[in-house]
């Protein structure tokens, strides 16, 4: 039982990494849509940002405020120079133009800060472990990960439901043309959408990467999850990410946890424990096909 | 169209032409940089007929590249212990034929595609992309966490499989094999777009719902599309495996699926030699790009980036100088 929570747990944290990353995706998408290979770039950026100014300042903290700043700069920069050329192209063209650009970032990154990975400490305020109700332990930085989750979910729904940015966002989405002719200074709206999904990519590189380690590449398994995340979710829906980024979250955990076990009892021998964390690998994508099934349009996504 | 043929058929003698040199010369490693060149363009024929002529954008085709690398690899490496592959429902035994083996890997990656396909189909657009993406990175995972042929370290077998009449581990002559495949596969692909089937796929693709007012149903042009395009993929997947004599999960990985797609886009989406044209040039880059600088794929980018945003046709688009005519 102790095992359970914490595993539920770990699948809660996971899946609040994984909204992060999913929540810009699907504005982006939804606001402009574009499809963004390159958000998991922007995801290393912020981690990289986080490790080299927390290890030149010292400041852990300092580090998350420069993932956020340094993941969103890179954002708008990119936006400026080549995905603002892309809007008006096709599925493809986005596709192949992004491809391009992680290409170019993780030459990049590896050109600046070489193959090898960078480890952060944590500040002593987010180190150890705290008792929970019912006496499990468990580390208080990953708790910190599920509130911060929860505190940009929050914030992200008072934006976009509640401040004229988001209105005007929720506008560029069901009409562009007539938004721009009402005087709303669309390129620069796209250029602040794109920024803010950059910087809570950056965000989740950080803590993901103070967590595990900071290196190149580390966002592409990340971005592919989204994906996931977002194809269950429905494309374009914040409330979507945030579902889908939990049960992806849950299930992947919970299922490479358990089923190996669940697996070892039912058959016999030594293959059940790969059989089963080979199914386990599947997991989620299981769950996606099953989602595309009944509903191809994601839970909270809306035909056409 | 005349022109684009006669393009087609130049750039099929450079890559023949620069074999035949390379023989004369002596240059072994050319003609295997041909030979792979030839392999990666075989890939991209098959993603170019779903992208190209189907407007299927599947970013999940490294999938069914190595499904055809993997079923190689097995097959070889149970002939090679004399071992049974399976046991039930029948007995199938492994093999080091070519021939037996390529049908099987077309066979397996035809499968996949249909599953997947009739899946992803269900979406369109956007969704196509990321799911199909998915199911590939679902398979790549699988190929990891499947200890028994290797896991993440992938699987080699010591001997080239074999062809009869041919010595396949001398280069020209496995390059001869890779060659004539594509020369079919390139036939076979612009039968296939002349034909009822590639008119009807086309003009799915063109317009969906005119499409089917004239009584023509999307969804199945597409699934065969797709299996016919995975076949052939899994079928360049089986030759990379013997070229290499070796399969991993990295030929499933989503930046194989990237780089077949790139293939496409870099030499002309819909156009036959596309491809083909797309694959030398990008092998030719990795090549001399790669003695440039250690960190070549960005340079490698940077040009892919260029061509997205200022030659939208590819290469073939800008040698006809005409846009793109899909």
């Amino acid at each position: 039982m102790v095992l359970f929570i914490e595993q539920a747990l770990n699948g809660l944290q996971y899946g609040m990494m994984l909204f992060l990353m999913a929540a810009g995706l699907t504005l982006v998408f939804g606001v402009m849509g574009l499809i963004n290979l390159a958000h998991g770039s922007l995801y290393t950026v912020g981690a990289f940002a986080c490790a080299w100014v927390a290890a030149a300042t010292g400041s852990f903290f300092l580090g998350l405020v420069a993932s956020l700043v340094a993941a969103a700069a890179a954002g708008a920069l990119v936006e400026v120079v080549v995905i603002r050329r892309l809007y008006h192209r096709d599925h493809l063209d986005q596709v192949l133009a992004t491809f391009a650009l992680i290409l170019v970032f993780s030459e990049g990154t590896r050109w600046l800060f070489g193959s090898f990975p960078l480890y952060l400490t944590l500040p002593p305020l987010l180190a150890g472990a705290v008792t929970l109700p019912g006496g499990v332990q468990y580390p208080l930085f990953r708790l910190a990960i599920i509130g911060i989750g929860a505190v940009v979910a929050l914030g992200l729904f008072f934006l976009i439901n509640r401040t004229r940015l988001g209105i005007r966002i929720r506008a560029g989405e069901a009409d562009r043309e007539m938004i721009a002719a009402l005087g709303v200074d669309i390129e620069r709206l796209y250029t602040i959408v794109f920024a803010l999904g950059a910087a809570l990519a950056g965000l989740a590189g950080a803590l993901v990467g103070t967590i595990q380690s900071v290196q190149v590449g580390m966002g592409e398994p990340v971005l592919i999850l989204a994906f996931v995340v977002i194809i269950i979710g429905g494309i374009g829906s914040i409330k979507g990410a945030l579902i889908g980024a939990l049960l992806v979250g849950m299930t992947d955990v919970l299922g490479k946890a358990l089923l190996p076990g669940l697996f070892a009892r039912v058959m016999a021998g030594s293959d059940a424990a790969t059989v089963g964390s080979a199914v386990a690998s599947m997991l989620i994508y299981i769950l996606m096909a099953l989602v595309l099934l009944v509903r191809p349009q994601g839970l909270y996504g809306q035909r056409g | 169209m005349a022109r684009e043929t006669l393009l087609t058929l130049a750039i099929m003698a450079a890559l023949l032409g620069t074999v035949i040199v390379a023989q004369m010369m002596g240059e072994g490693f050319v003609i295997t940089l041909a030979t792979k060149a030839t392999i990666f363009a075989l890939a991209g024929v098959g993603l170019n007929l779903a992208l190209g002529y189907g407007g299927l954008v599947s970013f999940g085709h490294a999938a069914f590249f190595g499904i055809g690398g993997y079923v190689t690899g097995i097959l070889a490496s149970h002939a090679g212990a004399g071992t049974a592959v399976a046991t039930l429902p029948f007995t199938l035994m492994g093999s080091n034929q070519m021939l037996g083996i390529w049908p099987m890997a077309m066979l397996a990656a035809g499968a996949a595609a249909l599953l997947i396909g009739a899946l992803s189909l269900r979406t369109s657009g956007v969704y196509f992309i990321m799911v199909t993406l998915a199911f590939a990175q679902m398979l790549s995972y699988f190929a990891i966490s499947w200890p028994r042929y290797g896991g993440e370290d992938g699987l080699s077998f010591y001997v080239r499989n074999s062809f009869p009449g041919l010595n396949t581990l001398v280069p020209v002559q496995y390059f001869a094999i890779c060659m004539a495949l594509l020369v079919l596969a390139l036939i076979a692909s612009s039968v296939i777009v002349r034909s009822r089937f590639g008119l009807a796929l086309q003009a799915a693709r063109q317009n969906d719902q005119r499409a089917a007012a004239v009584g023509i149903r999307p969804y199945a042009l597409r699934l065969v599309a797709f299996v016919i395009s995975a076949m052939i993929t899994g079928l360049a997947g089986s030759l990379y495996a013997d070229l290499n004599r070796f399969v991993s999960p990295a030929m499933m990985s989503w930046h194989m699926s990237g780089e077949i797609m790139v293939f496409v886009i870099l030499g002309g989406v819909g156009r036959l030699a596309g491809p083909v044209a797309g694959a030398v040039v990008f092998i030719l880059l990795e090549h001399l790009l790669g003695g440039v600088s250690e960190y070549w794929k960005a340079l490698l980018g940077l040009l892919l980036l260029a061509i997205v945003l200022f030659a939208p046709g590819g290469l073939i688009g800008l040698a006809l100088r005409r846009d793109r005519h899909v």
